[in-house]
């Protein structure tokens, strides 16, 4: 009977049947073309043939390498390497050049740039930030107000051997711990603070005796920080006259610095950075706010 | 459906009854017979021209002055442009391409609704190279009758040599394919010359031989077993479709009950229904697909029209009216049948429909390609920080500012702000120019990314203030705005 139903035509669609038949519902039999099917069995064998060659049945714990011996890790490696080619060019122009040559050509300082930034990014942001923004006692490198200096070649002196480093070309200099020290009395300290404060226009506290402020500060201050409090970038010390602080214009802030002193620590990265991202970090820091103070 | 068997439990079901079932269909091999006739002439005129587009067109020259390649249509990749005669698109506004494709997938609605599968009976490339690769194997192999023969004959070597020329003009053909397509993406002239002297890139010879691969498969082997199993138009259009669109249809009205020309004479000098169809086939025989026009509007017909001309030149030689097979609707035919009159209906609901989103679609596009702008700015605030303060007390904000230029020659531009008093702009790296402005220099159809300082003296400016960027094209004065803010404590 079977057999029979199979022989079956479907009179409205003429197709035969397979002779599968459910609450009278009969199932058409519409076969697929044969090409169709060599191709779904070529895929069968394709897969068999990849899993073959490529990495890809995962056991305990490692997976079955492939006999072609392909890997993600090396084809990385591959690609990395060929991006490095890529750049050699730029990369060696920018060995080669000056910072000032650099800055003179457009092409090749947005490409110092944006090496820069990527560097900035892994190496300084920790500190000073993604944008070069800083922090309490980190400087904001978008300002003109420079410690050590804003031109390109004291930028890279920065970088390259940092700020009280372990470098022995480093910047040296701290601000002494005038208060711990004994060297100055918490009287002198609070005048003192008052007249830096009244050295870049802040109000000062009522009755502060500014003019004991300005003695202790010429007696103590002045060698470093200058006789008009102006700031020395040779030995780091801020200008105070300005509206920029490193930890802050309060009272407080200032007698905490002249109590305990002061000497934040930049690393250096000779060494640890090649001379090429050297040259761009610091091309970057420069474009970020740049230059010398006004 | 009377006689249908007791529904049967899986369990009762006889596993023979599967296993005789064909797991495949064979395929049927197809011998179209040469026709000649209006719709054949139609195809043949279609054939030349999109075949000569795209052959071809990589050779129009198109003059853009320096610093641009003068080919009329031209993509790209590497510099990411594509060239169209006086249109170049950047990546940026690649939806004019998204445009384009929303048009031609409407214009295909629009056809589908006029006249059924005008696309896949003419235009279509799988049609368009099927119907050469046909030709050649007519011309050398000979007709229908001739190849059945030849194929069903034991191999001779004359059809041997018949077959390997060609297969070999086949190649030829798919080669010059895979050939025209590169062109599009570089110099043509310059990369036929790398292409004879064996210089051109490796990429280049590996689409050529993709192409050429492709184009002899799908149109000497595959064929209607394309339209039929692999394409999904077929399936699209007959969701689209509705009882007045035109289609290639077996007039059975007049057509049946069929019989030889003298039975159907007679028949009719007695006064008896007698259809015009002589059951002759050559409706069969000139179908590049296989199907019988007769049974009805199928999946398989790619509308083609070559039934209209076999059928007509029949009905020539027997003294019959023509168009027993032609353009029309099953609902006419019914109509006819039924003495009722005839209804067609171009302008309708649908087809007012697609028209108007084409006409829409079209306008915008049009619009918004006469209304671009060679230059373009875009600026982009610093996050991180939003400003600075200075050590005389002033604020900066700190902006990141890429130019456009569309032009085809170095462009000078002038970047200001509005809105800001007393504001200052510094361009990193950039030039100030005598009159005191900052100067971007950009290249014949680049973009210039800069770092741009806006400095506010006064130091009492709100938190936020709105304020325009404002580009100046120094050689002839255009300008393009565009607002941000800028950020004070």
């Amino acid at each position: 009977m079977a057999h029979e139903t199979h022989e079956q035509v479907d009179a409205l669609t003429g197709v035969t049947t397979t002779g599968h038949s459910w609450d009278d519902i009969q199932e058409l039999n519409n076969p697929l073309p044969r090409w169709w099917l060599w191709t779904f069995y070529l895929t069968i064998v394709w897969s068999v043939l990849y899993a073959i060659a490529y990495p890809s049945i995962p056991l305990v714990s490692s997976y079955t390498r492939g006999l072609l011996g392909w890997h993600s890790r090396e084809a990385v490696e591959v690609d990395l390497a060929a991006l490095k080619d890529q750049r050699s060019g730029m990369t060696a122009k920018l060995a080669s050049s000056s910072l000032e040559e650099i800055k003179q050509n457009p092409e090749l300082f947005a490409f110092a740039r944006a090496q820069g930034k990527a560097s900035f990014g892994d190496n300084c942001a920790p500190c000073h930030g993604a944008g070069g923004a800083g922090a309490k006692g980190y400087p904001n490198l978008n300002d003109d107000d420079w410690l050590w200096g804003g031109s390109l070649a004291q930028i890279e002196q920065t970088i390259r051997y940092g700020v009280r480093s372990t470098s022995d070309q480093g910047h040296s200099g701290t601000m002494p711990a005038f208060g711990r020290d004994g060297m100055l009395k918490r009287e002198d300290i609070s005048n003192v603070a008052d007249y830096v404060r009244s050295l870049s226009g802040l109000p000062t506290d009522k009755g502060a005796d500014l003019k004991a402020g300005a003695q202790v500060f010429a007696d103590n201050c002045a060698a470093c920080h200058g006789d008009k409090g102006q700031g020395m970038q040779e030995l780091g010390a801020p200008n105070l006259t300005d509206k920029i602080w490193l930890f802050g214009a309060d009272k407080a802030t200032i007698m905490e610095g002249l109590q305990n002193g002061r000497g934040g620590v930049m690393p250096t990265w000779h060494g640890r950075l090649d001379d090429t991202t050297i040259k761009a970090l610091t091309l970057y820091v420069h474009s970020l706010g740049g230059d010398q103070r006004p | 459906m009377a006689d249908a068997p007791l529904p049967q439990s899986l369990g009762a079901a006889d596993p023979a009854s599967a296993d005789e079932a064909p797991l495949y269909v064979p395929r049927k091999q197809i011998y179209p017979q040469a026709v000649k006739g209006r719709f054949r002439t139609i195809k043949w005129v279609v054939l030349a021209i999109t075949l000569g587009i795209y052959y071809f067109l990589p050779f129009i020259r198109w003059d853009r002055g320096p610093n641009a390649p003068d080919q009329a249509i031209l993509v790209d990749l590497p510099h990411r442009r594509f060239y169209f005669f006086f249109i170049e698109i950047w990546p940026q506004e690649v939806y004019y391409i998204t445009g384009l494709l929303v048009l031609a997938a409407l214009t295909l609605f629009l056809m589908n609704a006029v006249a059924g599968r005008v696309w896949c009976g003419y235009l279509c490339p799988q049609t368009v190279w099927t119907d050469l690769f046909y030709a050649v194997e007519r011309w050398i192999e000979g007709d229908r009758r001739e190849r059945m023969r030849k194929d069903k004959e034991k191999l001779s070597l004359k059809t041997v040599g018949q077959k390997g020329l060609k297969h070999f003009i086949w190649l030829m053909i798919a080669w010059w394919t895979g050939g025209a397509w590169v062109l599009y993406f570089a110099d043509a002239p310059t990369l036929v010359y790398e292409l004879a002297t064996f210089q051109a890139p490796l990429i280049a010879y590996i689409w050529i031989g993709i192409l050429t691969f492709t184009t002899y498969t799908l149109a000497g082997f595959m064929r209607e077993q394309v339209c039929t199993y692999m394409c999904p138009w077929p399936r699209i259009q007959a969701a689209l479709t509705d009882e007045y669109a035109l289609n290639v249809t077996y007039r059975y009205d007049r057509g049946e009950p069929r019989g030889s020309v003298k039975k159907n004479d007679a028949l009719r000098r007695q006064g008896l229904p007698a259809g015009d169809c002589i059951d002759c086939d050559q409706c069969v025989a000139v179908c590049p697909t296989g199907v019988d026009i007769r049974k009805g509007l199928q999946l398989d017909c790619i509308q083609c029209g070559l039934c209209i001309d076999a059928c007509n030149s029949v009905m020539e030689k027997i003294d019959r009216p023509l168009n027993l097979i032609a353009y029309d609707t099953d609902m006419n035919v019914k109509a006819r049948m039924e003495g009722k009159p005839e209804v067609r209906r171009i302008v309708r609901a649908r087809t007012l429909f697609y028209a108007g989103i084409i006409a829409v679609v079209g306008s915008i596009m049009i619009t918004s390609l006469a209304l671009r702008q060679n230059i373009y700015l875009s600026v982009m605030h610093d996050r991180n920080p939003l400003f600075v303060r200075l050590s005389d007390g002033s604020i900066r904000n700190g902006f990141t500012v890429r130019v456009a230029n569309k032009h085809l020659d170095e462009r000078r531009y002038a970047i200001g702000v509005e809105g800001l008093p007393n504001a200052k702009v510094d361009v990193v790296g950039g030039e100030i120019d005598q009159q005191g402005r900052s100067i971007i220099v950009v290249g014949p159809d680049q973009t210039q990314e800069m770092r741009v300082l806006v400095t506010q003296t006064a130091s009492a400016a709100p938190a936020s203030t709105e304020i325009q960027f404002v580009l100046t094209d120094l050689s002839n004065g255009d300008q393009v705005a565009t607002s941000d803010h800028f950020k004070a404590p």
